[in-house]
């Protein structure tokens, strides 16, 4: 019978199965970090329970890590949650990119880069944006502290079967238009809880187009969607990523694994729950205006007004999105001013975004009225790109060139954007308070970031581009 | 994990739908290694202005619902990041059950996880419950047994819940030592893999 990628991947893990329970779920791969494994660790201890298999963690810090002087954290709390991870590795035996480590970096960015992340792997983190590994035909999703504790001690999880959906993007993307662009349309078009109880697998020509890159940007908000993970059946692209990364294995053996994990992919006739499908030739350059990730549009359009929907639910949700964004019905989305921009997050920040958004800004300057910041996702990311010369361009610019960490995506360290002032942010969630408390988050890609860091309000990147010629 | 059956309380009616977790535990409070002491930043920039102050119109700070067990709230409760510290404070506030006509997939899970009764109904029966208690004192008694909500004016409502996780709630089982009841078939599984 043929099958979806998802349904494959849960066969191949089912350690225990009856009738009325969820199915005990074999994990390969365990993501930790600092701010949701304390408890988990302390819980082991407490009853006096080990890690069961060390060898298939892997932890690093990135939600607190300073981003300007990489060793001195004021905040005492920060400092100590910091410290206890570093322990708690210790003490049980878990492989750790620490602080200083040359690997550091976010949890979602490492991972690939490390090629930790692999075809076929069921990988859990307790982060909800783990839906990111999908990108390489994974099973990832997130998990809360108990099921860390849960997976620490017995390398499984109890887990119902999820439904599938298809997500489908049709056709070729349009000049300017981006990965990020692509998941903030497909959110918008469907709502912020298509995906509740769904895995979701990104199909279509568009997709196929992808780089490696691309697609986690784009399964990495999968969680925005409301789904439990999201995922991109492996093709060449993704064996070709993984090809010479440090824990995939070499030679015959790799290409082995490489056959392997192709003949992961959905097969053709495979039947899902549900499918829905968009059309690159609806998305354009892409910003929020709300306070969820839904609250989107194209950048040429307006803030809409209470009008534009019937449910009573969705005009009061409306109306207390406006109100926190200080932001008026029907008003141009390209003539709201920000004061901030940040270049960063496990969405956005692996080189290839660090490449782009440097090509819009090279030669210009960072308007006055803005604070600039480019955060790479990881040491590796930020290596890379100090090798090319970028942070020489974003420092040219005006832009400030940070040390990595997850930093002013969620402010836990001391990087937030203050009350009643606004963010064009490249990162995922424009919650209330996400970046400070009575802060403003503006989602867009990076190209989007850059172009609104030179005017000092949103606007259309592609006045910052050039057309490619059509070849006829 | 404390067991959960019978809860009678009056309703605390959160009229919003998407609250996700950062606004039920906002960030700065994720910080602490333990499991305990965040009921008092529940929702803390709802209930709180910048200096400190409660903000009045914000039903947690209306004091007819300060005993209230059961928080009532719309659609796609708890979406956005997984922090098991939104299902921590809840429970450290003082609520047993949350009722709303959805969840996001992981809050519905850390839920269960410690103690706390996620219960669905439908969208019409959600914002009756709601209007009802913003009117006056509306007393509701949960039955995790019968998988029923019965109201003071005695409406009656059901609701469904997944078998294995009803258990756990009513026998506030550590699941942990119940996996381990299926440690040989993690080390054949494992075997096979090594194989
Ligand atoms: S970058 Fe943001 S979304 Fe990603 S793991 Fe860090 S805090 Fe979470």
């Amino acid at each position: 019978m043929a099958k979806t990628i998802i349904e494959k991947i849960w066969e191949q893990h089912v350690v225990f199965e009856e009738q009325g329970k969820p199915d005990l779920l074999y994990i390969d791969l365990h993501l930790l970090h600092e701010v949701t494994s304390p408890q988990a660790f302390e819980g082991l201890r407490l009853n006096g329970r080990k890690v069961r298999r060390p060898d298939l963690c892997f932890a690093t810090m990135d939600h607190n890590v300073p981003t300007r002087n990489r060793n001195t954290i004021t905040d005492p709390i920060s400092r100590k949650q910091i410290k206890t991870l570093q322990d708690n590795c210790d003490e049980f035996g878990v492989p750790l990119a620490g602080i200083n480590h040359p690997d550091q970096g976010i949890v979602h960015v490492i991972g690939p880069e490390l090629g930790l992340t692999q075809p076929g792997k069921t990988i859990v983190c307790g982060d909800s944006h783990t839906s990111t590994h999908g990108a390489f035909g994974a099973l990832a999703f997130g998990i809360g502290t108990s099921e860390v504790e849960h997976v620490l001690s017995t390398q499984t999880l109890w887990q119902s079967k999820p439904k599938t959906m298809e997500v489908r993007i049709d056709g070729k993307l349009g000049f300017g238009v981006t990965a990020k662009d692509v998941i903030l349309a497909i959110i918008s078009k469907f709502g912020i809880d298509m995906g509740t109880g769904y895995v979701m697998e990104y199909t279509g020509e568009a997709v196929r187009n992808l780089t490696m890159e691309e697609r986690m940007t784009i399964c990495n908000m999968s969680i925005e969607a409301g789904a439990r993970a999201g995922l991109i059946s492996p093709d060449q692209t993704t064996i070709e990523y993984l090809r010479g990364r440090r824990h995939v294995p070499e030679g015959d053996a790799f290409e082995q694994e490489a056959d392997r994990w192709l003949a992961l992919a959905t097969d053709e006739g495979a039947q899902y729950d549900a499918t829905v499908s968009i059309h690159a030739d609806e998305i354009s350059p892409f910003v929020t205006w709300g306070t969820n990730p839904s609250m989107g549009s194209g950048i040429a359009e307006r803030v809409p007004s209470a009008a534009d929907y019937d449910k009573q639910s969705d005009k009061d949700a409306l109306k207390q999105a406006l109100a926190y964004m200080h932001l008026e019905e029907g008003m141009p989305l390209s003539s709201i001013a920000i004061q901030h921009v940040f270049i960063g997050s496990c969405t956005n920040a692996r080189l290839s975004d660090l490449r782009a958004a440097s090509e819009i800004i090279k030669g210009k300057k960072v308007h006055p009225s803005v604070t600039a910041i480019v955060v790479p996702g990881s040491e590796t990311v930020k290596r890379a790109a100090e090798q090319e010369g970028l942070d020489q361009v974003f420092l040219e610019a005006g832009f400030e060139w940070r040390e990595t960490g997850c930093s002013m995506c969620l402010a836990m360290n001391e990087d937030s954007v203050p009350a009643g002032e606004r963010c064009a942010s490249t990162s995922n969630r424009n919650f209330e308070g996400r970046q400070g408390a009575g802060s403003m988050t503006h989602l867009v890609s990076p190209v989007m970031a850059a172009a609104a860091a030179i005017e000092g309000h949103l606007t259309d990147v592609r006045n910052y581009m050039e057309e490619p010629v059509a070849s006829v | 994990m404390k067991p959960i059956n019978k809860i009678s309380s009056v309703l605390t009616p959160l009229e919003r739908k998407n609250v996700d977790t950062d606004q039920i535990i906002s960030k700065e409070f994720l910080k602490r290694i333990e499991r305990t002491g965040f009921g008092k930043y529940l929702f803390y920039h709802w209930r709180f202005h910048a200096d400190g102050t409660p903000i009045e119109d914000f039903v947690l700070n209306n004091p007819r619902f300060e005993n209230s067990e059961i928080l009532v709230a719309q659609e796609n409760f708890g979406c956005g990041s997984s922090r098991e510290h939104a299902p921590w404070a809840i429970l450290d506030y003082g609520f047993r059950v949350v009722i709303a006509p959805s969840y996001a997939d992981i809050f519905y899970n850390n839920c269960v996880k410690n103690g706390i009764l996620p219960i669905r109904l439908k969208d019409q029966e959600v914002d009756e419950l709601i209007s009802k208690g913003q009117q006056q004192n509306f007393k509701l008694e949960i039955n995790l047994e019968d998988q029923s909500v019965t109201g003071q004016d005695g409406t009656r409502y059901e609701f469904e819940i997944d078998p294995y996780w009803k258990e756990m709630l009513l026998k506030g089982w550590d699941e942990i030592a119940l996996t381990f009841q299926y440690d040989s078939y993690i080390a054949a599984y494992e075997e096979k893999q090594r194989a």
